[in-house]
């Protein structure tokens, strides 16, 4: 008889209970955001722009995790390569001087190639890390860093032939530490930005990551999309059903690094600096806790929980700084809370991964 | 005499004889550069015994058979508050250094028993997980830093008497004391061998437990659970063993570093702490499973010295300091190397 109950499923909760449950993440973030908010008394026409304004320039980054989730691949630490391949190409641009919105589509177009490349080496050492996926793309990222610096601290101006005063260090070798890119601020924001009742609302940015999420949800559905599900599913499954593994697997990284890259280039055009050395340090941890403060986890995510989460997260990191203040009279307190909730809610969500993976 | 050379390689393997070249092509140019070797040996044999404790504190965790220890973090912490309760009560000299340990024992203990209680749920992802939790630890004490209750005036921030200060100097408490210790020169170089003795120290100490009868069970349950739960251990308790020492040795490993460097660093600092750690050891020959004092030693040895030599040496050559670029890439690329080398046993 025991065991006859074990089998039986738990015992069933009302339904509002079990929406309650499956949220339980995205309720809690809502929930500390809104006693933040409480607590400092901010201005919420303040809020509103910070956030309509974050949400465009961060949501491609986030939605470019959603693809390798699917294919099994974890959370993608590895989409700094896509931002430093889209870094890439702006400073390309920006060398070329040229301007505006063709300067930002034609570094959209230039960063693919580039893009695509390093995902395909990236897929190639994810493939031969079966298992271990997510620490490898975080130390791959890592690597990539190192690389990036060489060429762009070390390689420029030496082995590439590059002369730019504006760009580069004194020496000649080397770019600066920041690159203005006036030229080519807020290129698509500026594109179509009505103001409605004091909001200044970028269009432009926002209609591109509609088209993003509309193309994400068909993408899932065609013959790859259901090739890369089966493989997230699982690997010998689908590869007894005739899928090539290897092949999915890397289509999914290539995708999420295009799509990371071109994040990256909305990302800086909104901020109009390129931090040469640190603009792609934190893509990876700040979109992933994004992701996952939406409800998602290392096996499930969509476009919805990113989008939720994208809000909650930004609205947190808006406003901790000021209910710290506001609470103990120190800003930094709020600054290292939002730091702690962004590593602590990856823990958490990798933990809950690993203990469910195991059942 | 081929067929030695060929194992010889084959044992060292090819990114170890490259790091090698690597370093002696160093030591050359240096030497043809006209570069003092002697100061620059002296400088290698610090950095070895600065951070060969932190090094050493990944042998525990592979061989219980929870991989590398990135959450190292968690024990570096306890070391911190540790040292900093030494300087609060104004201890001074060796006593202080011993004062710091001794508080950071109990704090590690305890944070390295919960920590490997969370490891045991989640086996097959303790990287990950243990790269998290370091990370979240490190600014969750951030905040710790800027409410804790110390009142020394060295240690906190002149304006606004609260909140410890970011970098505090060890000169008036227990800095270099284990540097200055047992200095023998020979010529320009010279050999502190009170710190270099103190690692090896814990080296044997380390070696000598895995002797032990507990410490054979660690192993054993670490190279084969099942093995090891016919035999009657349990892999669970094991596997938390191994991750306590680790997490003392952490701690003890921030102190003597903290010492050497003469300086403490709070607040983010010790966020990265674990990645040059864990690249030393798997440099040194080291896998996910297996790892020796050899390989402590040797990867030690090889990785502080690229990096001692590494700026003085091509900032003869090359404009700029790209020894830090260096060190991501020779860091991170041993670590990849280890991840991708298709080893299977994993612990399940």
């Amino acid at each position: 008889m025991r065991s006859q109950s074990a089998a039986l499923p738990v015992k069933k909760d009302s339904d509002a209970i079990s929406l309650i449950k499956r949220n339980a993440v995205p309720i809690l973030f809502a929930v500390l955001c809104g006693l933040g908010i409480l607590v400092a008394d901010i201005d919420p026409l303040f809020l509103i722009n910070e956030i309509i304004t974050r949400l465009a320039r961060n949501s491609f980054l986030v939605l470019a995790l959603l693809i390798p989730v699917s294919a099994g691949l974890g959370l993608n630490f590895a989409i700094v390569i896509g931002a430093m391949a889209g870094q890439a190409a702006i400073i390309f641009v920006t060398h070329l001087k040229i301007k505006g919105l063709w300067g930002f589509t034609l570094a959209m177009l230039s960063s693919v190639p580039l893009a695509a490349l390093m995902g395909y080496l990236a897929g190639l050492v994810m493939n031969r890390a079966k298992g271990r996926e997510m620490i490898t793309s975080m130390i791959l990222g890592f690597f990539a860093n190192g690389i990036y610096q060489l060429v762009f601290l070390f390689l420029v101006g030496t082995v590439i032939p590059m002369k730019n005063r504006a760009m580069m260090l004194p020496g000649g070798v080397g770019l600066r530490n920041t690159v203005d890119l006036y030229p080519m601020a807020k290129a698509l924001d500026k594109l179509w930005r009505p103001d409605i009742l004091g909001v200044r609302i970028p269009m432009g940015t926002l209609l591109l990551v509609a088209i993003l999420c509309v193309g994400l949800h068909f993408l899932m559905r065609t013959r790859l999309g259901q090739q890369m599900r089966a493989v997230g599913q699982d690997l010998n499954i689908a590869s007894v059903a005739g899928i090539d593994v290897d092949k999915t697997r890397i289509i999914a990284m290539i995708i999420s690094t295009v799509l990371a890259a071109w994040g990256q280039l909305i990302f800086l055009q909104n901020i109009s600096t390129l931090n040469t050395y640190n603009s792609h340090e934190q893509v990876g941890t700040f979109a992933i806790a994004a992701l996952l403060v939406g409800g998602a986890t290392a096996r499930r995510a969509s476009i919805w929980q990113a989008l939720v989460g994208l809000l909650l997260f930004h609205t947190l990191f808006v406003v901790s700084p000021l209910a710290g203040q506001a609470i103990v009279g120190i800003p930094q307190i709020g600054e290292y809370f939002r730091v702690f909730v962004a590593y602590g809610v990856i823990g958490v969500a990798l933990a809950l991964h690993a203990w469910q993976g195991r059942a | 005499m081929n067929d030695k050379l060929n194992d010889w390689t084959a044992r060292l393997g090819i990114p170890r004889l490259i790091i090698i070249c690597f370093v002696l092509l160093l030591f050359a140019v240096g030497y043809m550069t006209g570069l003092p070797l002697g100061p620059l040996a002296s400088a290698s044999l610090v950095r070895v015994g600065m951070n060969g404790i932190l090094v050493l504190a990944m042998v525990p965790t592979i061989s219980a058979g929870v991989g590398l220890n990135f959450g190292l973090p968690v024990g570096i912490l306890c070391g911190l508050v540790g040292a900093l309760l030494s300087m609060q009560l104004q201890i001074q000299g060796f006593a202080g250094f011993w004062a710091a340990i001794a508080f950071s024992l109990p704090l590690a203990i305890l944070a390295g028993w919960g920590y490997g209680l969370l490891l045991n749920k989640v086996k097959g992802q303790e990287m990950m997980v243990g790269t998290y939790v370091g990370f979240s630890s490190v600014a969750c004490m951030c905040i710790f830093w800027l409410l804790a209750p110390f009142d020394n005036p060295e240690l906190i921030w002149a304006i606004g008497g609260r909140g410890l200060r970011s970098t505090l100097t060890l000169d008036n408490h227990f800095g270099k004391v284990l540097n200055q210790l047992f200095v023998v020169s020979i010529g320009s170089l010279e050999i502190p061998l009170g710190l270099l003795g103190f690692f090896g120290m814990l080296c044997l100490v380390v070696h000598l437990f895995f002797r032990t009868k507990i410490g054979l069970a660690v192993k054993a349950a670490g190279s084969n659970p099942r093995f090891a739960e016919a035999s009657g251990i349990t892999p669970d308790s094991t596997r938390v063993v191994g991750v306590v020492i680790s997490t003392v040795l952490g701690a003890v490993g921030i102190v003597v570093y903290a010492q050497s460097y003469g300086f403490i660093q709070l607040y983010m600092a010790p966020l990265m702490m674990s990645f040059p750690a864990v690249a030393a050891i798997l440099i040194g020959g080291a896998s996910l499973q297996k790892a020796t004092m050899g390989h402590v030693l040797l990867g030690t040895v090889l990785f502080q010295t690229l990096l001692a030599i590494a700026l003085p040496v091509t900032s003869r050559v090359i404009q700029g300091d790209i020894s830090e670029v260096a060190r991501l890439i020779i860091s991170n690329g041993m670590i990849l190397y280890a991840l991708t080398r298709g080893e299977r046993g994993e612990a399940a």
